[in-house]
């Protein structure tokens, strides 16, 4: 998968003159980050799945989360907007300010939280009793949008933004599950999108891809960027040398390291980390 | 040490045979009431199946000839009452089965509805007859359809629970992550995906209920005559061939064929529409 002709942003080889030690907390505060995470604790039950975390998530790059099966990457993802709080017994410590506001304000209602934090899955689950139009507009409709005017725009609009306007753009009326798997996964990102998210969280979007349909989502992921703050958990660290800005390094619930993508895959100051990315584990 | 696998190997090929042979006998045992069913009522019924059975109302005592018009009828109402109040109640019961409820809680109303699918038709009859005819002081199309409404509640709520747990967990997440309530996501995601299944389960239930006799033998009571008042006792299907098949005439007896045969033809062809919605569907019946 790593061989794939793509030109990353930040390729591990251009990286490798930087100097070991750059200053941890000088870019994220070029700008006000879109998370920020104090102290952070998940508990499944009895089960500390996430442990007094902090970390802040620049706004409008890409930043990566790496590390072993059940380090509670995910985890902490779906807590940026609220879906871990489908799962009966969890309990959480700690805050998440997303754009300076308390993102747990007690009270507060998660689907308006999650109107603005879209999400990305590891399977790819078009509406199967919805046409590919349906399922790009289904935010929208739901969300109280009748405007034929303003759907049909937002149409168009979030399926060439998820780079799949030209392939189904004669087939919108077709079910949202004749399409190919990769397809099938950039409709999702357009139906994430076409809800105007100020974030995308992915989970895992290429691990059901094959190489080609993988090359095709990362490129996008690249180009939504600019527009998006994007936080991608993956356990491909290829991928997340590839498309992300910043990568963060997970370990049993806890953060180990986080900073420039590409000094954490040439010159990381945990050891753990090394261990991790040179393969010694996981 | 080989001959003995042989042998081992003909009794194991003997055994295997005969629990072969068994099952085929049990399999063709379970075919056969249905079989024989459908010959005598064909055989008993059939020639009096015709025009006026469906169109005319029946014939005075003494006087050949008329139909079943009004019990047909009759019966197409009560099962209209009955999906009214057990349509609802039942779909919304497996919602919150299966998507709402606690362990515990769910637990006991499993339990609570399985007493009640238990519960001997008849009861249903007595309870209503209880409820709403000794007060409003009249047999009546509500009575009846209440009866039968109140037996359709849990079949349709297990029915419909099994369907919305088949519904795979990540369009529930995906609906949410879009920032679309729970409601919304359980009304046009959930319940929508899961619809083919919450439909055979409601033909399901009409077909079972629309045989009974016991329960509306003491609420819709039955009728001679066009029921113009559901406040009014109405005839049924079940109803009128328990009449006329306990009557002393020849020619009602003749009509309760007809009827039973009809009653089951009409079954059948729910339960073969419910094979048609569900065709192809192993696993899932989505």
């Amino acid at each position: 998968m790593s061989n794939l002709t793509m030109s990353s942003p930040t390729p591990i080889s251009k990286s490798s003159g930087i100097t070991p030690t750059p200053p941890e907390d000088s870019n994220s505060q070029v700008a006000a980050p879109a998370f920020d995470v104090k102290n952070l604790s998940i508990w499944y039950g009895e089960k500390r799945a996430i442990k007094d975390i902090s970390i802040q998530i620049p706004a409008r790059t890409v930043s990566a989360i790496i590390g072993p099966s059940g380090c509670g990457k995910s985890t902490f993802l779906r807590c940026l907007n609220r879906m871990h709080e489908l799962v009966p017994r969890t309990r959480i410590e700690g805050q998440i300010l997303f754009n300076g506001e308390n993102l747990y304000r007690p009270g507060s209602d998660p689907a308006m939280a999650r109107r603005r934090i879209g999400m990305v899955f590891q399977k790819s689950n078009p509406f199967p009793t919805m046409s590919i139009e349906e399922n790009v507009l289904v935010g929208l409709r739901l969300n109280g949008v009748r405007d034929r005017h303003v759907l049909n725009e937002r149409l168009e609009k979030s399926l060439r933004m998820a780079a799949l306007w030209d392939e189904v753009k004669d087939d919108l009326k077709k079910p949202g599950m004749s399409i190919s798997g990769g397809q099938q996964q950039r409709l999702c990102i357009a139906r994430a999108v076409a809800v105007e998210p100020e974030v995308l969280l992915m989970d895992e979007p290429c691990s059901a891809l094959d190489p080609i349909a993988t090359a095709r989502v990362e490129e996008l992921i690249r180009e939504l960027r600019t527009r998006y703050t994007i936080v991608i958990v993956t356990h491909n660290m290829q991928q997340a040398s590839r498309v992300s800005d910043r990568t963060a390094f997970f370990y049993v619930g806890e953060l180990i390291e986080f900073g420039e993508t590409a000094q954490i895959f040439s010159s990381p100051r945990e050891r753990k980390t090394e261990d991790y990315i040179t393969g010694r584990f996981g | 040490m080989i001959a003995a696998r042989h042998d081992n190997n003909g009794w194991r090929k003997i055994k295997s045979a005969l629990a072969s042979v068994l099952s085929m006998c049990a399999a063709v045992l379970v075919i056969a009431p249905l079989g024989l069913v459908f010959f005598y009522l064909l055989q008993k019924g059939a020639g009096s199946v015709n025009w006026n059975f469906f169109t005319q109302l029946p014939k005075p005592v003494g006087e050949a000839g008329g139909g079943m018009a009004n019990a047909i009828a009759g019966t197409g109402e009560l099962l209209g009452i009955a999906s009214l109040i057990g349509i609802p109640i039942g779909v919304l019961g497996g919602v919150y089965l299966a998507e709402y409820g606690t362990s515990t809680r769910n637990w006991w109303l499993r339990f609570v509805a399985d007493i009640l699918n238990g519960v001997p038709s008849i009861t249903w009859g007595v309870v209503v007859y209880g409820m709403v005819v000794l007060t409003f002081k009249s047999f009546s199309a509500y009575a009846g359809g209440l009866a039968l409404g109140f037996m359709m509640i849990p079949l349709i709520m297990r029915t419909t629970e099994e369907v919305l747990l088949l519904v795979p967990n990540g369009y529930r997440e995906a609906s949410l992550a879009l920032g679309i309530s729970r409601w919304k996501t359980i009304v046009h995601i959930v319940i929508k995906t899961a619809s083919k299944g919450i439909i055979t389960g409601i033909l399901l239930a009409l077909a079972r209920i629309a045989g009974e006799t016991a329960p509306l033998l003491f609420t819709a009571f039955g009728n001679r005559f066009w029921n113009r008042n559901l406040a009014e006792p109405i005839a049924a299907l079940p109803l009128q061939i328990f009449s006329y098949a306990i009557s002393p005439y020849e020619d009602w007896h003749r009509q309760a064929w007809a009827g039973a045969l009809v009653l089951v033809v009409g079954i059948f062809v729910i339960n073969v529409l419910v094979r048609f919605l569900t065709r192809g569907r192993t696993a899932t019946v989505l």
